[in-house]
């Protein structure tokens, strides 16, 4: 821009350079917006007919018009909830380590810089490992086990990382409180810094559950099935989620499926918007409790 | 949160309780022996035939469950050799590297032809001057050495157009790429590179639908379901003797064999051990029963019923290997004399 931004420049010229920087990010966001809300009413335009009580009951065909979502429903929010049971605590535990005990360590370091480096990884990469690792060499099978393991290890940078900022966070006065009644440094953690840190864990937690939820190819590459016309009814259990559902049927030659690839998208966009609100409500109750 | 802690919990103990799976039964793992348990995988273009027989025979046979995945021939045909499926779905015949790889690990397999597919080449509607195609000029635009020298449709025959050709085509990791270069070019993966290419076909119909300039193949069903905005092309393979003239892809001409060279047979591959299972046995008879009829549903191109008592007969033989073993893909073949060949 031409406009000078230095300390020298007129009071009228900042003034001036102000206004145009907000209308350029107000043009941004109204791009931003406006792009997702063409592609909602695309979506809803396409599928809002097909979301019925049988949709959402029943299992895959080769009609479009019988074809169901049902399946791939109960394997989401299966693979969900055993990733964030799997990736809450390990996250939890290593941020703790690194942010509470490891300081400035070569260890803490060396750890710290791969964490970094693995949240960047493509997803397709922790398929491969998950394949490797989980379905073949632990013999896992391609179960529910198998992929929430896999979507855990692609959540747990995430979680690491906001779950350090979120103890970063908390005032070193409240330690020193603590520390002053003769708490331990662990009695700190547990009872003081951790309660205090949870909104901030909670939200790194839902960013990472909602990347992994819409995850196709690392699932894909673990052998994910296509085509199982039963719900998964144990952690052992072959399976199959939403996003490779929709896939699925947006690959198929008769139009009527693209309906049902639309039906499903608006499925996933409730879960995922489900799963936020959730979050939202769970991080302003702790908030409350932690500064009353 | 404490929420999903308490129900994971009662996944976890839910299952170990449920008894332990049995690692390596197939890979998959069942965790009871109420429910048994057929796994296919394999080639895309084969999915939706065998996904309906699972639907039906699901419906017939409460108590065993189909499932079907898509991981391409190839990667069906790693996921078989490993015992890890029962089945594999497969668009092209199995190379020599995966029979090696099968040997190795001790699967021995059965191979059974299951239906045709067509490869239509089609071109948009508002492209007046096509109605057919020869095999040679395909070849003039297809093939390697055509790559940035055939640009204009003048160039293929006299009295087309001089303008721009656009060329949309199957992605080279496909079944369908492969063996239209294999019976266009005479070698399997051989052609020229500057074309609009998609594993998705439903990008080539869109892309064919919206230029008047374009011409491209893909699987019969896309043109079938999309009829109004493709224009489908008879090709012309030249041989008198298998239909003279430009022939256009239908069910007749594809069964007849004079749909050529652009038809082929997709196949199951069943394991020899998988078979030894009922629940497996009884799919796989279910399958050569209702096989054909499903696959017509779903846009394919059944074998007619003298060839599906032939397959039929090579599955009670149990006669594994495959008769692909020296050659590969072959063009032009009918189901007959592949069948003979099988029974051989």
């Amino acid at each position: 821009m031409a406009v000078s931004l230095g300390p020298n420049a007129s009071s009228a010229g900042r003034r001036r350079a102000d206004l145009v920087f907000q209308a350029v990010a107000l043009v941004v966001l109204a791009v931003a917006l406006g792009a997702l809300a063409v592609l909602v009413a695309t979506v809803w335009r396409d599928g809002a007919h097909r979301l019925t009580w049988q949709f959402l009951t029943s299992f895959p065909s080769r009609r479009a018009e019988s074809a169901g979502i049902y399946h791939a429903i109960v394997g989401s929010l299966y693979v969900i909830v055993l990733t964030a049971v799997m990736a809450l605590p390990v996250g939890v535990a290593a941020a703790t380590y690194l942010e509470e005990y490891g300081g400035r360590s070569r260890l803490a370091r060396f750890i710290e810089l791969n964490i970094a480096n693995l949240a960047a990884v493509p997803s397709i990469i922790y398929g491969l490992l998950g394949l490797g690792l989980f379905v073949r060499t632990m013999a896992m099978g391609r179960s529910v086990l198998a992929g929430a393991a896999t979507l855990a290890l692609l959540a747990l940078p995430v979680v690491i990382l906001s779950t350090r900022e979120a103890l970063r966070t908390v005032p070193s006065s409240i330690r020193e409180g603590s520390y002053a009644l003769g708490a331990t440094k662990w009695q700190t953690i547990w009872y003081q810094v951790l309660p205090m840190a949870v909104p901030g864990i909670l939200t790194g937690l839902i960013l990472a559950l909602s990347r992994a939820i819409g995850e196709t190819a690392p699932l894909i590459t673990i052998g994910a099935l296509t085509y199982i016309p039963f719900a998964p009814d144990s952690v052992w259990s072959a399976f199959t989620v939403l996003p490779i559902q929709i896939f699925n049927w947006v690959s198929r030659p008769q139009a009527a499926f693209k309906d049902n690839a639309a039906a499903g998208i608006l499925v996933l966009l409730a879960l995922l918007l489900t799963m936020n609100a959730i979050a939202i409500v769970l991080r302003d109750r702790y908030q409350r409790k932690g500064r009353p | 949160m404490q929420a999903a802690w308490m129900l994971s919990a009662a996944l976890v103990t839910g299952a170990c309780g449920g008894g332990q799976p049995a690692p390596g039964a197939a890979g998959t793992a069942a965790p009871t022996g109420v429910t048994t348990t057929v796994t296919l995988d394999g080639s895309s273009t084969v999915f939706p035939i065998s996904e309906a027989v699972a639907e039906e025979f699901q419906k017939a046979t409460p108590g065993v469950r189909v499932t079907v995945g898509i991981s391409g021939t190839g990667g069906g045909f790693q996921k078989f050799c490993r015992a890890e499926t029962d089945i594999s779905n497969a668009s092209r015949p199995i190379t020599k590297k995966e029979m090696d790889a099968c040997a190795a690990a001790g699967i021995s397999f059965i191979e059974l032809p299951i239906a045709y597919d067509g490869l239509a080449v089609v071109a948009n509607p508002k492209a007046t001057w096509i109605d057919h195609i020869t095999a040679a000029e395909l070849k003039t635009i297809w093939a390697p050495e055509s790559q940035g020298t055939v640009k204009q449709w003048s160039q293929v025959r006299a009295g087309w157009p001089a303008r721009e050709l656009h060329l949309f085509g199957a992605g080279v990791d496909s079944g369908t790429y492969d063996y239209f270069t294999q019976a266009i070019n005479g070698k399997e993966g051989a052609s020229r590179g500057d074309f609009t290419s998609s594993e998705d076909d439903n990008v080539l119909v869109q892309g064919i639908a919206n230029d008047e300039l374009a011409l491209g193949f893909m699987p019969y069903a896309y043109y079938n379901e999309n009829k109004a905005n493709l224009k489908l092309v008879g090709v012309d393979d030249g041989k008198a003797d298998n239909g003279a003239g430009p022939i256009l892809p239908s069910v007749e001409t594809v069964k007849g064999g004079t749909y050529q060279p652009l038809s082929r047979p997709v196949f199951i591959y069943v394991s020899a051990k998988a078979l030894d299972r009922p629940e497996v046995k009884q799919f796989m008879d279910f399958y050569l029963a209702k096989g054909g009829a499903l696959a017509e549903e779903v846009g394919y191109v059944p074998l007619g019923e003298r060839g599906y008592q032939l397959v039929a007969a090579h599955l009670a033989a149990r006669k594994t290997g495959s008769v692909f073993e020296q050659a590969g893909s072959q063009v032009g073949l009918t189901i007959e004399q592949l069948l003979s060949r099988e029974s051989q």
